[in-house]
């Protein structure tokens, strides 16, 4: 293992030799961002290699207004709200849906089919399901809305708030001021749509791409690879997770988003409206959308103030150099989402990261040589 | 026992009437028969031969009350174990007390009571006083129990986190993780198919052998000095429960104002047990256990106390797992990964949340 570690590290050491300067690699997926601080993967890297932890977590990139709409949902004595574990501690204006009295309406859940069955089981209320996450989780949200509708479960309808990962690498490469050298793709998402699907960033961007699993070894040879073709000065389209990612991805569970879903413009925490980045219900499934249901419409609301979520999504800045970290925003009482989710970039560098900030960096030679 | 007239648990059966009399009689007497408890008095005499005496408590509120490897009446015998145990102590009685929701059905009941006296008894501590109520349908989740525990302090045992010092070496006697994940697997609305068993099991067999063991004649003069004040070098002993092994040594580094450096690839894992964890997003090092001990040992005797816990069967996969350390800033437990880099372990929130995608 070490052997194709060094060999990662020589060709990251190639690249900052070539460059002559930082080298910023983001990495788009939240189970990255958590395998590389739980495997101290930073500590391992040459001092040129920065890593940047993009929006990849499907509980940061929610907008707040979207997390107002589940508190008011959860207010009501006819609904029950159906969510992910990690949604339950993300903060509104009034609050979370963990400390809010409306947390009795609240159930957690671990698969859409689980809140299908909340449905079943109670009658007598509307479940909606905070459906959030990438082309990861989308393929299950339309999964059960086509079982609802066959099985004329009309108490079920959800509050799709699923977003598409390319558009929002294309959004971060079109703001003038980015740092970014080269993306980590996130492994997840490409067995859903394949890892052709980051050719445009390639060829529109001039960016390397590459897919990686999420083990130590595969990321830091990803980061390995991405700094391989900096060093020739040929961005290409790579995939290292070979054993589960095709070009093609699964072509099954790309069919069923788009019988269900069409994508939409969307608002994302700290990157504000992307163009045709989220996935809204077609209009053949409205019954099942909850925003047509209550006739909810999303209006942006203002960021709570002092918190820089957004450029630490942008991979601007990192967490510590936000006011509120360590400060107002800690896990136990998070202002932005990053704090949030155990994935998120702050909560991340809470637990894991503080080694490189408490003088620490001066003993923290490179243990793998 | 007696036919009972009824198959589920009334409020009436804590009414300090006829019906909690049938049940004590009926139902708790023959599990746990002594003759301490069968005076049925206010309180417990207990002769005992220690004048030094730890006491503590706990409460036990398991979902599901039986999973792989116990139920919530083991649990609630070992768990007050154990806290005597690694306290240096050998635990000699228990207090048991039972809530219990109305409509609580009998034979569970029965089946928890059967539970607690095997592991009172394969553990030689006699429940000796105890209590019941019962409350409405709805105020509880079926049972809660609670024990509380006395133990008599082991003769020239002294164990504390200011024996702990710099050099010290950190064993486990096993796996970790085992109990959460069982837990987790087991638990409404997430429940998946595994063979995980819960590591549930009392340590106080493997802490008198630790403590007691007379590893000091076989060792050199020289290495006596270790020994001074302390129990075979060992100086002190926690069972990570609730937040694992994380909370455990977050709590030994800030109480001794010194830092822990631990090994990743020394830590025992049962790959099962990993994958369950890697499955949901949850850090192993935070996932509670039930039969197991972090022992801080003196450098000296460490390789003695390993094969100690070795020799035990609720130590067969015992490791050195790491150092404590001289703290550079503040107190940190700091874990060296299997790729060679490094990273803080935090004290855990206190609640691990399924993650998404």
């Amino acid at each position: 293992m070490f052997e194709r570690i060094y060999k990662a590290q020589d060709l990251m050491n190639a690249a900052c030799k070539k460059l002559g300067r930082q080298i910023n690699i983001m990495e788009v997926c939240g189970t990255h961002t958590v395998a590389i601080f739980r495997n101290g993967i930073k500590s391992t890297l040459p001092e040129g290699i920065k890593l940047l932890s993009g929006p990849g977590c499907p509980v940061c990139v929610t907008s707040q207004s979207y997390i107002d709409t589940i508190l008011q949902l959860a207010n009501r004595d006819d609904c029950l709200i159906a969510t992910y574990g990690d949604m339950i501690r993300v903060p509104g204006k009034g609050g979370s849906l963990e400390t809010k009295q409306s947390a009795k309406n609240v159930k957690v859940v671990l698969s859409s089919e689980d809140a299908l069955q909340l449905a079943k089981d109670n009658p007598d209320k509307i479940v909606v399901f905070v459906a959030v996450g990438f082309e990861t989780t989308a393929p299950a949200t339309a999964v059960v809305v086509k079982e609802a509708e066959r099985e004329n479960i009309n108490n079920f309808c959800i509050l799709s708030g699923h977003k598409l990962v390319v558009p929002a690498m294309r959004a971060l490469l079109s703001e003038k001021n980015h740092n970014i050298d080269g993306f980590l793709c996130p492994g997840h998402v490409s067995v859903i749509i394949g890892y052709g699907a980051f050719a445009e960033i390639v060829e529109d961007f001039g960016r390397p791409c590459v897919v990686a699993g999420f083990e130590p070894l595969q990321i830091i040879e990803g980061l390995g690879e991405i700094c391989r073709q900096l060093t020739s000065g040929k961005p290409e389209l790579k995939s290292i997770y070979t054993a589960v990612v095709t070009k093609k991805g699964n072509t099954t569970a790309q069919k069923i988003i788009d019988e269900c879903f069409e994508p939409a413009d969307g608002y994302w925490r700290g990157l504000g409206k992307i163009k045709k980045s989220t996935l809204i219900l077609k209009d053949k499934y409205r019954e099942f959308d909850a925003f047509k249901r209550f006739n909810i419409t999303e209006t942006p609301t203002e960021e709570t103030s002092g918190c820089r979520c957004g450029e630490v999504l942008c991979g601007l800045i990192e967490p510590p150099r936000c006011e509120l970290y360590e400060k107002s925003c800690t896990p136990q009482m998070p202002v932005g989402p990053c704090m949030v989710s155990s994935e998120g970039a702050c909560a991340a560098w809470f637990k894991y990261g503080r080694i490189s900030r408490a003088g620490f960096k001066s003993n923290e030679s490179k243990q793998t040589r | 026992m007696k036919a009972n007239r009824h198959d589920r648990i009334l409020l009436a059966h804590g009414g300090g009437g006829q019906l909690m009399d049938e049940l004590i009689r009926y139902h708790i007497l023959p599990h746990f028969k002594n003759d301490i408890l069968s005076e049925l008095a206010d309180s417990a005499k207990l002769e005992l031969a220690s004048n030094s005496v730890y006491f503590t408590t706990d409460s036990y509120v398991v979902k599901p009350l039986f999973f792989n490897g116990g139920d919530i009446g083991k649990l609630a015998v070992c768990g007050t174990i154990n806290d005597l145990a690694v306290a240096g102590s050998r635990p000699v009685a228990l207090a048991l007390s039972l809530i219990i929701e109305e409509g609580f059905e009998f034979e569970l009941l029965d089946k928890i009571l059967t539970s607690i006296s095997q592991a009172s008894k394969q553990n030689n501590v006699n429940i000796v006083t105890g209590d019941i109520k019962t409350v409405e349908s709805g105020a509880a989740d079926k049972i809660f129990i609670n024990t509380a525990g006395i133990g008599e302090k082991l003769v020239g045992v002294d164990l504390g986190f200011n024996k702990i010092t710099a050099g010290d070496k950190i064993i486990i006697n096993g796996t970790i993780g085992d109990h959460g994940m069982t837990i987790i697997s087991q638990r409404e609305g997430i429940k998946f198919q595994s063979q995980l068993q819960s590591d549930c099991a009392a340590l106080a067999g493997l802490t008198c052998k630790l403590l007691e063991n007379p590893v000091r004649n076989k060792m050199p003069i020289a290495s006596a000095s270790c020994l001074t004040g302390i129990s075979n070098g060992v100086k002190f002993m926690r069972d990570p429960t609730r937040g694992g092994l994380a909370a455990t040594l977050n709590e030994i580094s800030r109480a001794s104002a010194l830092s822990i450096e631990i090994r990743e690839a020394d830590i025992p894992v049962k790959p099962m047990v990993q994958a369950a964890a890697a499955m949901l997003g949850f850090d192993v090092l935070n996932i509670a256990n039930e039969g197991k001990l972090v022992a801080i040992v003196s450098p000296e005797s460490a390789n003695d106390c390993l094969s100690i816990c070795k020799k035990h069967p609720l130590g067969k996969e015992a490791r050195i797992i790491g150092e404590v350390i001289q703290t550079r800033d503040v107190p940190v437990v700091e874990l060296i990964t299997k790729i060679g880099g490094r990273r803080i372990v935090q004290m855990p929130y206190g609640r691990e949340l399924p993650r998404i995608c």
